[in-house]
């Protein structure tokens, strides 16, 4: 790409930072060995997955042991709840909320259809989901809560740590997807009272195709996938050596930046509010408000008004961010998540997501607000 | 040019990505990083134009005619799972029947081992001596409830090709989908899904000079229109078969490494198989009392297994600790049982110890081979002249009619 287009779609996915990919790249060819295997080729690449291990767990406040590799998100999510729901056949009940991702939807949707009883909480204006709705349907036939840590359409935090409780008292299992939420917040298992926990490689700087899913000591889980015993039985497969050393350094940094990077972000994110804003007559602000401190800082999804979110950036090339979830984008329908939150879906269609992250500057973040609001300009009726 | 040591002779276990192989895939981290499904900006699409270039990449090295055939996954585990998982649920109306064999990788062995707890029945035929399939057998196991036959296309541990195209004819025939792991076989001997009838194939970037944490499932979509149920839902990537934001990267190294396996595959295995033949004659030269547990003809070019009789297991593994290679296969050989895959080709277990496997691959050369042929007759020499029983079978004692004393 020749003139590359401003970056604001980070909760899509992220670049690999330069310090990581510097720690991946000897993974692949000189030490390159398979974990499995006990010559020095093979040892030196289990010391690998091992240190990244504990990377991974001090990240979010985990011991080593309980973190298990997987591909990615997805892969996670699926092993959290087919997991917990092959381990646990005989509770029958599931609650989750209404804002999902589509790899914690279908699954659900999957259980659905095997005579699980799915509660699907909604939520509220600025996204969030109430503990309240939850303990009304919580009971001890619940085999586990699943909320996501925070939205990856309007940043809103969930509280977890509420919902964790509930579950606990009935003996059910909490579970949060933090895909979103990492590196970009403060992020502790034990605060959060999670027994599982998701994480996405490439939404904080490690590559695609690994993620992991922390299992709490003592939280019993069924493996979904079969073959050789690695990764304590839960999830066999050779290791994505490379990828996993990745996932562990990004991990260090996101835990080591974390603070100066969301006073960061969310002073970029309010820039760039302040600036459409200025522009853009009627511009409102999706999900959560700016100063709510529930929220991830980097995530701005605003409503253009009287236009759909396509066509404000179909006229805006230069700025690369999206009109609706990343990894499910209908053609021109509302995205679902912020519909959930109360909007009409003829204002919601003028929303679009602007997601911001370590490409940013301010600069940046002017040129950007300038490009919409020109976008807007040209596609608004008059 | 000096010897880096250990020296690598474990090539089916892993392989180093090719240089240009990192090559290809490098900007797809940090430049070219979109998320294939973003479908409102240049970074994505730029990133879902290089899947398809992988795509049909992969497709070109197994002669699948639609690039669409092939399914990016993590890796063979994931490939072995959803093919064999996938067909039992999706065709479980009209079948419960598997027929596999036993001298399967794990993933495949586990995975029929769990659908035998859901209620499937499988069949795990045996194998010969030499380690190969009869088809006949699979034949005989067929019946109207058979749904699937999955057999691997060459051994991980001692390089038997199996008679895929056979078994194809049986399955077609039959009506019956044939799923074949051909992890270890693609690029090094003739494979085709088109003249070979495969209606599933599983194979994987890391022991084709690719990166690992990736792979594929090849799934025909005619004659016949193979259906799957998903294994991992979220988002329906990948035609619905398997979800999850895909690997780009991986994916770009796994399609330039198929596309260098295609080009270059064949000339390469010409060069194995000299060097194995160098690694064999040697051996046989300067050592008694060894047997070679590959097929004689129907065996990977890079592959040698050979047992040692009179040495213990381990202590040779330790005593050859300059070249690194394997006992059993990667994922198994961290518990001390005997190969399950010898064992079923009836070798006892005090040999099924003392076999090492060599791999040779795209960095062997010949002066390692020759490292490697020196050091370890060297080795095993001075182990069996510690041996009694060495000694017993040098002066002509047949060791299986002693009578041992209890002690």
């Amino acid at each position: 790409m020749a003139s590359a287009p401003i970056y604001l779609d980070h909760n899509a996915t992220t670049p690999v930072l330069p310090e990581v990919l510097e720690a991946m790249l000897p993974y692949f060819s000189e030490r390159f060995g398979n974990p499995s295997s006990q010559h020095p080729y093979g040892r030196e690449a289990r010391e690998a997955v091992d240190r990244a291990r504990g990377e991974v767990a001090a990240a979010i406040d985990a011991t080593p042991e309980e973190i298990v590799f997987t591909s990615g998100g997805t892969e996670s999510n699926n092993l959290a709840i087919f997991g917990a729901s092959r381990a646990r056949p005989y509770r029958h009940h599931v609650v989750t909320s209404a804002v999902e991702h589509p790899a914690i939807r279908e699954p659900l949707g999957w259980l659905e259809r095997q005579g699980t009883t799915v509660d699907w909480l909604h939520v509220d204006a600025s996204g969030r989901v109430s503990a309240r709705d939850a303990e009304r349907v919580v009971t001890d036939r619940t085999l586990m809560v699943t909320v996501m840590h925070a939205n990856n359409e309007t940043g809103s935090v969930q509280p977890i740590a509420q919902l964790s409780e509930l579950a606990r008292a009935s003996g059910a299992l909490a579970h949060s997807d933090a895909a979103q939420s990492l590196g970009k917040i403060p992020l502790s298992v034990r605060a959060l009272g999670v027994d599982l926990l998701t994480i996405a490689g490439h939404k904080v700087y490690a590559p695609k195709g690994v993620g992991a899913l922390y299992v709490r000591q003592g939280c019993l889980l069924s493996p979904f996938a079969l073959g050789a015993s690695h990764e304590r039985g839960l999830r066999p497969g050779t290791e994505a050596v490379p990828a996993i050393v990745a996932l562990g350094r990004a991990c260090a940094i996101a835990a080591r930046e974390v603070e100066a990077e969301r006073r960061r972000l969310l002073g970029l994110a309010s820039r760039l509010f302040e600036r459409l804003r200025a522009r853009v007559a009627g511009l409102a602000l999706n999900g959560p408000a700016l100063e709510d401190p529930e929220r991830l800082p980097n995530t701005l999804s605003v409503r253009f008004p009287g236009v759909t979110g396509v066509a404000v950036l179909e006229r805006a090339p230069s700025v690369a961010a999206s009109t609706g979830s990343a990894c499910h984008q209908g053609e021109v329908h509302a995205p679902k998540g912020i519909v959930a939150c109360g909007v009409p879906e003829d204002q919601a269609v003028g929303t679009v997501r602007l997601s911001l992250g370590r490409l940013n500057d301010e600069r940046q973040i002017d040129d950007a607000a300038d490009a919409l609001a020109a976008a807007f300009e040209e596609v608004a009726p008059r | 040019m000096s010897l880096k040591f250990p020296i690598y002779m474990d090539y089916h276990a892993t392989t180093p990505v090719d240089p240009r192989v990192i090559e290809t895939m490098l900007p797809y981290f940090n430049e070219k990083f979109g998320n294939a499904a973003s479908r409102s900006h240049a970074y994505g699409w730029t990133a879902e134009e290089a899947v398809s270039v992988a795509r049909e990449r992969v497709a070109a090295l197994i002669g699948a005619k639609n690039p669409k055939e092939i399914v990016f996954t993590s890796g063979a585990t994931e490939s072995d799972n959803l093919a064999i998982k996938g067909v039992a649920e999706f065709y479980k109306e009209k079948g419960d029947h598997i027929i596999t064999t036993v001298i399967e990788h794990k993933a495949v062995l586990d995975t029929c081992k769990r659908l035998e707890k859901d209620g499937c029945r499988v069949t795990y035929v045996g194998v010969g001596p030499d380690g190969m399939v009869d088809p006949a057998e699979i034949e005989k196991a067929m019946t109207d409830k058979t749904i699937l036959v999955s057999v691997m296309l060459a051994n991980n541990e001692v390089g038997t090709v199996q008679p895929i195209e056979a078994i194809g004819k049986l399955t077609r025939a039959r009506g019956v989908l044939l799923h074949t792991d051909a992890v270890q076989g693609i690029g090094k001997v003739p494979f085709d899904v088109e003249a070979l009838n495969v209606d599933l194939a599983s194979i994987t970037a890391h022991k084709m000079y690719g990166p690992k944490g990736v792979g594929a499932l090849y799934v025909r979509r005619s004659k016949p229109r193979v259906r799957l149920t998903a294994q991992m839902d979220g988002g329906g990537h990948e035609f619905g078969m398997r979800s999850g934001t895909l690997n780009v990267p991986g994916i770009v190294g796994f399609g330039r490494a198929a596309e260098l396996m295609r080009l270059e595959g064949v000339e390469e295995a010409k060069r194995f198989v000299s060097l194995r033949e160098r690694l064999l004659a040697s051996l046989s030269k300067s050592l008694d009392a060894i047997q070679i547990n590959d097929h004689p003809t129907q065996h990977l070019p890079g592959n040698l297994n050979v047992s040692f009789s009179f040495v213990e297991g381990e202590a040779l593994m330790m005593a050859i600790k300059d070249v690194a290679c394997s006992s059993g296969s990667a994922c198994t050989s961290a518990s001390l049982e005997p190969s399950y895959v010898l064992h079923a080709m009836g070798i006892g277990d005090d040999i099924a110890h003392s076999s090492i496997r060599f791999g040779l691959g795209r960095w062997t050369t010949e002066e390692e081979v020759d490292f490697v042929i020196q050091l370890v007759s060297q080795k095993v020499q001075k182990l069996r002249d510690m041996s009694p029983l060495y000694e017993m079978h040098k002066e002509g004692i047949d060791l299986a009619s002693v009578q041992w004393a209890a002690h």
